[in-house]
């Protein structure tokens, strides 16, 4: 070999190698490639999907059953009640959804002559006129299939057909029908029938008329019998128009015509779902609903992912043209006019746990995500006017933050019918009054709830007709109103009032002792013992000595029901938004003691329950609001709840999700949903690109390790002993 | 053996009417029928007559164990205990008060837990006999010392760490595999591979200081040292006359939870979000869900038993000199 060929066939070795070290170093550094850590499978181009999860399985899917925000978030895409609230417009609005106008309410007297309504106690019954629109349809579904002579298909199932069946999908023929007045009535059938054991059933048959002979009717009926049993209250009026008749006048009434409670259901649904050995393949109307929403529930494994596709029968509906002032300039009305729903499938995965779910929402694997404790300072810093803002790092990725007070309230409470805490004397007011004044919930918010809440000042949260803000909205007997804002009586006011009260600083006169007071909780668990120190140093600020006693759910419960509790903490969730829906956890005939109601303070003013009486049955308006501020007063005063905390919800959003508005009102806000599914796989890929390196390096240490090892051994094996 | 078997068989009948009675009475002393009906029923709005429908709806209107008001059998008969229990016995649970198929459901989940636990097993298995008889090989070397330290640090750390920190590198850091998730076929392999590394890993410091406790055991016998008299390789020794004999005892241990595999793995399935078996009794039991709870309580017991019976049975696999009787 010369010396020229041997230079050339090294300078060839050479360039391979160099090739070979930075195929490799390419490789695993710097190539740009298919994240390896996508959870998902390839979606074709053009199909816009959603990631969501859930944490827990939601327990029904029956619009007459459920009733948790879990379940809502499924249900809420599938059935249409008449009415929905306006997407933009504040304070929340109600407006038609499948009705072509808002409900046309009648009044009548005991004659059954027509009123004006506006004296309600002349009221005997108000008729809901409700028309919806012509030529809705039902969500693909084999139990509208039909065959050529118009006999259902799948409604007299053969053991063949069974066997040949584990799930929806295994029914070929998928029909549908127009969507009519009667299936309403149909619902409101079912709300009624007792073994569907719907949970506002006990609400129900106090304001339907007929509604609770109809449930006794039905006791022992099979299901299928419902379409045909009439029930007095509720009927079809025609074909796309039926009648709500209401005992006495309920103005919140409409607000239930927004609830899935009161969305249609086909009776072919249950004639179908009824059939013997569907549900042995949990096969059931609570499992896969049959509706006539923006989508429809095409997989359905709770244990695993839950996805909702878009329906294509929707009617049209369009993005709202009109909001508020500054929903413009936000982007909010980007979308005004154009057909719903925007995003065709959306993929709900359980996610039991906060670390992988956190981890996953950072690679862009989720689109939204909420911000648990562990993650909080990691999302959200606060400003040095308290404001919340974003980390760099989220700022960085483009991530979007969204928070809202919610219309919820959490409490202490005392047992109105204990002798210590309970009563209406003017010394057991100061005493709660006191106690009031020394729970310091902005330090409990500032320390359980990384700031995410606001003290409440009283029983209705913001967003609630009624709630006021600023100076008047304050609870005087435990705010000041100090240069402009409201500020915590000091201790030394809750002392003086423990002395009135007859507990001059904290001692009990009939013990010469510290005066001990029970609180129950079913929170037994190592991560609330902080929480429940915290409580008890409260109370230790006015001398009392708090006795923790902690139980399990069961006995909790049994203890408010059996009114055995002194102080506990429980919370409301707004059902609608009307001041009815809070002021009532307070209204005498709610008691949990007396009549099981929701009233677990067991309070009863019979000034507060005659204007309750009044406020209920009115439409708002300055006199509404003149008796909600004296109720609101009477409740500061008597103080039967500490007004705890109005929580605020922190969301987190990607740059790619658009129409982001918070509505706490409304559950089926996913059809106003837009996606950019283009920027997203964009960020995906720009954030999970995989790195190779530190395998390498692992495989060489352990190499580097075990070498000398192995070459003592081959040498020991070699050696002879001579 | 046959007999054996079926005397085996036989006993565990009472054995699993025991456990049954006492899976019922711990619970009903916990919970009543109306607790359950509360919880099935929501926070809002419960009155008491959607109690007693929902307990009469779903069979617990009855009396818990004795029915006084029924004559003869029908005192027995007409009871919660025996509603809810006779169909166990002919492996049918029924419907949870939830109102899903329970059978069903355990069919549907407990794939997805044995192709977490099957392979973390084998590989498991594998992965610690080859480590133990490293060790053994390089005895009363720096690289035993060390793998023993090693052994003694990954038994002292925590499996939640090993997942949570398992997630982090593999997946956040280097972003190689999923951080959690789950698929169908073999699509499900990608979201597998973390979690039975983990598996391992946090398996890999007991088993192997156990398998080598075998092995040492094995090595020091006279027919180890007539092998290595004969002129064997010492790798040769290690794994045709060490391993084979130290098979025993590793085989009786393995056998033991296979049938258990099927029950999943409750914290692994949680943090990948496997829908597999782990979490199905767990999560029963916070929704007071009775069916759910006595199903898989027997079902547990069932595999137990089944575990037992195979253990003893592969005694006599492995060794000739063991006759059941």
């Amino acid at each position: 070999m010369t010396h020229q060929m041997m230079s050339s066939f090294l300078s060839v070795k050479m360039r391979i190698q160099a090739w070979f070290f930075y195929s490799i170093l390419f490789f695993l550094t710097g190539c740009e490639m298919a994240p390896l850590n996508n959870p998902y499978r390839e979606v074709p181009p053009g199909v816009s999907v959603l990631y969501s999860s859930f944490a827990e399985r939601p327990k029904h899917l029956d619009p007459a059953k459920a009733y948790s925000s879990n379940e809502y978030t499924f249900i809420a895409q599938i059935y249409e009640p008449p009415l929905q609230y306006h997407y933009l417009k504040r304070p929340y609005q109600l407006i038609p959804l499948t009705a072509t106008e808002m409900p046309t309410v009648t009044y009548y007297n005991q004659q059954g002559q027509v009123i004006d309504g506006k004296d309600a106690g002349q009221v005997a019954y108000s008729d809901y006129l409700i028309r919806i629109k012509p030529g809705i349809q039902f969500q693909p579904h084999p139990a509208f299939s039909r065959d050529e002579q118009g006999r259902f298909l799948y409604h007299h199932l053969n053991a063949e057909q069974l066997d040949a069946t584990d799930a929806l999908d295994d029914f070929e023929q998928r029909g549908s029908r127009e969507l009519v007045a009667e299936d309403y009535v149909y619902q409101i059938k079912r709300l009624a029938y007792p073994k569907i054991q719907s949970p506002i059933a006990g609400v129900m048959r106090n304001y339907i008329a007929g509604f609770a002979a109809f449930a006794n009717a039905m006791k022992d009926q099979p299901i299928t019998t419902l379409k045909a049993m009439p029930l007095e209250g509720v009927k079809a009026t025609g074909r796309y128009q039926y009648r709500i008749r209401i005992k006495g006048k309920y103005p919140q009434f409409k607000f239930w015509l927004a609830m899935p409670f009161f969305a249609p259901m086909p009776w072919e649904a249950d004639a179908f779902y009824a059939q013997p050995g569907l549900i042995d393949k949990n096969i059931t109307l609570d499992w896969y609903p049959v509706g006539t929403g923006p989508y429809y529930l095409t997989e359905n494994n709770p244990n695993r992912r839950m996805v909702l596709t878009k329906n294509p029968h929707f009617h049209d509906e369009f993005y709202p043209r009109t909001g508020e002032a500054g929903d413009k300039q936000n982007g909010l009305l980007a979308d005004a006019g154009k057909k719903l729903p925007f995003i065709d499938r959306v993929v709900y995965v359980l996610e039991k746990e906060n670390i992988p779910y956190w981890n996953k929402f950072l690679q862009g694997y989720y689109d939204a995500s909420g911000i648990a404790s562990d993650s909080f300072d990691q999302a959200v810093q606060f400003t040095g006017a308290g404001d919340a803002r974003l980390t760099p790092m989220m700022r960085e990725k483009g991530i979007q933050l969204q928070t809202a007070v919610t219309t919820s309230v959490f409490y202490l409470g005392f047992n109105m019918l204990d002798k210590v805490v309970g009563g209406y004397s003017e010394q057991k007011q100061k005493l709660r009054q006191a106690i009031s004044i020394a729970l310091n919930y902005e330090e409990y918010i500032a320390i359980f709830m990384n700031g995410r809440g606001m003290p409440a000042q009283g029983v209705l949260p913001p967003g609630i007709y009624g709630y006021q803000d600023g100076r008047a909205g304050i609870d005087p007997f435990v705010y000041d109103w100090v240069a402009g804002k409201p500020k915590r009586k000091s201790i030394a006011v809750a002392k003086r009032l423990m002395a009135e009260a007859g507990y001059p600083n904290g001692i009990d006169p009939a013990t010469g002792e510290a005066l001990t007071l029970y609180f129950d909780t079913a929170s037994a668990s190592v991560d609330e013992r902080s929480r429940m120190n915290w409580f008890r140093k409260q109370f230790a600020r006015l001398g009392i000595k708090l006795i923790i006693r902690a139980t399990d759910y069961n006995r909790f419960q049994q203890k408010m029901r059996q009114g055995s509790g002194q102080l506990f903490t429980w919370g409301w969730n707004a059902d609608y938004p009307d001041p009815e829906n809070f002021f009532f956890l307070l209204y005498g005939p709610n008691s949990k003691v007396k009549n099981g109601g929701e009233n677990a303070v067991n309070y009863e003013n019979p000034e507060y329950d005659r204007l309750f009486e009044i406020m209920r049955n009115m439409d708002n308006g300055p006199e509404r609001l003149a008796i909600i501020q004296q109720m609101q007063h009477i409740l500061r005063r008597d103080a039967p709840w500490v007004f705890g905390v109005n929580p605020k919800s922190f969301s987190l959003f990607h740059s790619w999700y658009k129409n982001i508005k918070p509505n706490l009102m409304a559950n089926n806000r996913l059809k106003y949903t837009r996606i950019e599914p283009d920027l997203r796989t964009q960020k995906r890929y720009q954030w999970n690109q995989p790195v190779f390196w530190p395998l390498l390096l692992i495989a060489a240490v352990l190499a580097i390790a075990v070498y000398p090892a192995v070459r003592a051994y081959r040498r020991r094996l070699q050696e002879t002993i001579i | 053996m046959i007999q054996y078997i079926i005397r085996r068989v036989a006993y565990a009948i009472p054995l699993l009417l025991a456990v049954n009675i006492l899976t019922f009475i711990l619970f009903f002393v916990v919970n009543s029928p109306d607790d359950m009906a509360r919880m099935q029923l929501g926070q809002k709005h419960v009155t008491e007559q959607a109690i007693n429908n929902w307990k009469h709806q779903h069979g617990y209107d009855l009396p818990l164990l004795w029915n006084a008001e029924k004559s003869g059998l029908e005192k027995l008969r007409q009871t919660i205990f025996y509603q809810k229990s006779i169909g166990l016995f002919l492996f049918d649970f029924g419907i949870s008060d939830s109102g899903r198929n329970i059978g069903h459901d355990i069919s549907e989940r407990m794939w997805p837990s044995l192709a977490l636990a099957l392979p973390s097993l084998i590989v498991g298995l594998l992965v610690n006999i080859t480590v133990a008889l490293m060790m053994v090989l390089f005895r009363n070397s720096y690289l035993e010392f060390g793998t023993i330290v090693l052994c003694v640090i990954l038994m002292s750390i925590s499996s939640l760490f090993y997942i949570i920190g398992g997630q982090f590198v593999f997946g956040k850091l280097l972003k190689l595999v999923p951080i959690s998730g789950y698929d169908s076929g073999l699509s499900a392999i990608k979201f597998l591979l973390l979690p039975i590394i983990i598996s391992v890993i946090s398996g890999l410091g007991s088993g192997a200081r156990w398998y080598r406790t075998l092995f040492l055991e094995e090595v020091e016998k006279d027919y180890v040292r007539t092998a290595r008299a004969k002129g064997l390789s010492e790798v040769q020794v290690l794994f045709r006359h060490v391993l084979r004999n130290a098979m025993i005892p590793i085989l009786t241990g393995v056998v033991v939870v296979l049938p258990l595999l099927f029950m999943g793995s409750l914290i692994m399935e949680s943090f990948f979000s496997i829908p597999g078996l782990g979490s199905y009794t767990i999560d029963a039991i916070n929704r007071q869900d009775f069916a759910i709870v006595r199903s898989m309580v027997f079902l547990g017991s069932v595999l137990y038993i089944l575990g037992l019976l195979m253990t003893d049975i592969s005694y006599t696999l492995v060794d000739p000199r063991v006759r059941l009787s």
